[in-house]
């Protein structure tokens, strides 16, 4: 099992009386805005949960793993995930007693 | 852009629904994202990417005041794969902006 946004909508739903439209829209609209600053050049911190940075790479040489034949990786833009203190203790925390679903 | 930056965003575009509202159905939204990979759950979230735990296995450290090894169990860290349409939304917006800090 894994969390989606259906799942998250259900929250909003349940906890607050959101219609599920509503719900829907917010959820949908959350992670929407976050990618449109991610988009326009922005950094985002979620405090409590981490920070989304962006990182420039130059072009460098890559191969095709098949034919050997030597092609550029071009120059890209990458976004980083970087979880904050609290996360990664929350996490760490359930480190020994938990397997990964 | 911060978490309190966003939720005034949403506040701004989703008209029916009062700041507080956003703010709480916000920080709910994290939270329960939060909650999810302390329990080992995986986050799956189409188009925006996916979270899972990465085992850290057990390692010797230091104490960086005396030099004695320290012994450090396995850990689990939180993980982020950003999904197709933010790689690419992301790796397009390089020519035209510049990354802020």
């Amino acid at each position: 099992m894994a969390l989606t946004k259906a799942d998250m909508a259900e929250r909003l739903f349940e906890e607050f009386g959101l219609n599920k439209r509503e719900a829907k829209d917010l959820v949908e609209m959350f992670f929407e805005e976050v990618r449109r600053a991610l988009t326009t050049g922005k950094q985002v911190k979620l405090s409590g949960f981490g920070n989304f940075n962006l990182r420039d790479k130059s072009q460098r040489p890559g191969r095709n793993p098949k034919t050997g034949e030597e092609i550029p990786i071009t120059a890209r833009r990458v976004v980083t995930f970087h979880p904050g203190q609290k996360l990664k203790a929350r996490v760490e925390a359930h480190a020994g007693t938990q397997q990964q679903q | 852009m911060t978490k309190s930056e966003l939720i005034e965003i949403i506040a701004q575009k989703q008209k029916h629904l009062s700041y507080k509202d956003i703010e709480y159905a916000v920080k709910t939204m994290i939270e329960q994202m939060a909650q999810s990979l302390a329990s080992g759950e995986r986050i799956e979230i189409r188009g925006f990417g996916s979270f899972s735990l990465h085992f850290r296995p057990p390692r010797m450290g230091r104490n960086p005041k005396t030099g004695e090894p320290v012994p450090l169990s396995g850990k689990y860290v939180p993980h982020f794969k950003p999904g197709k349409e933010l790689r690419e939304r992301v790796n397009e917006s390089i020519g035209t902006t510049t990354i802020q800090e």
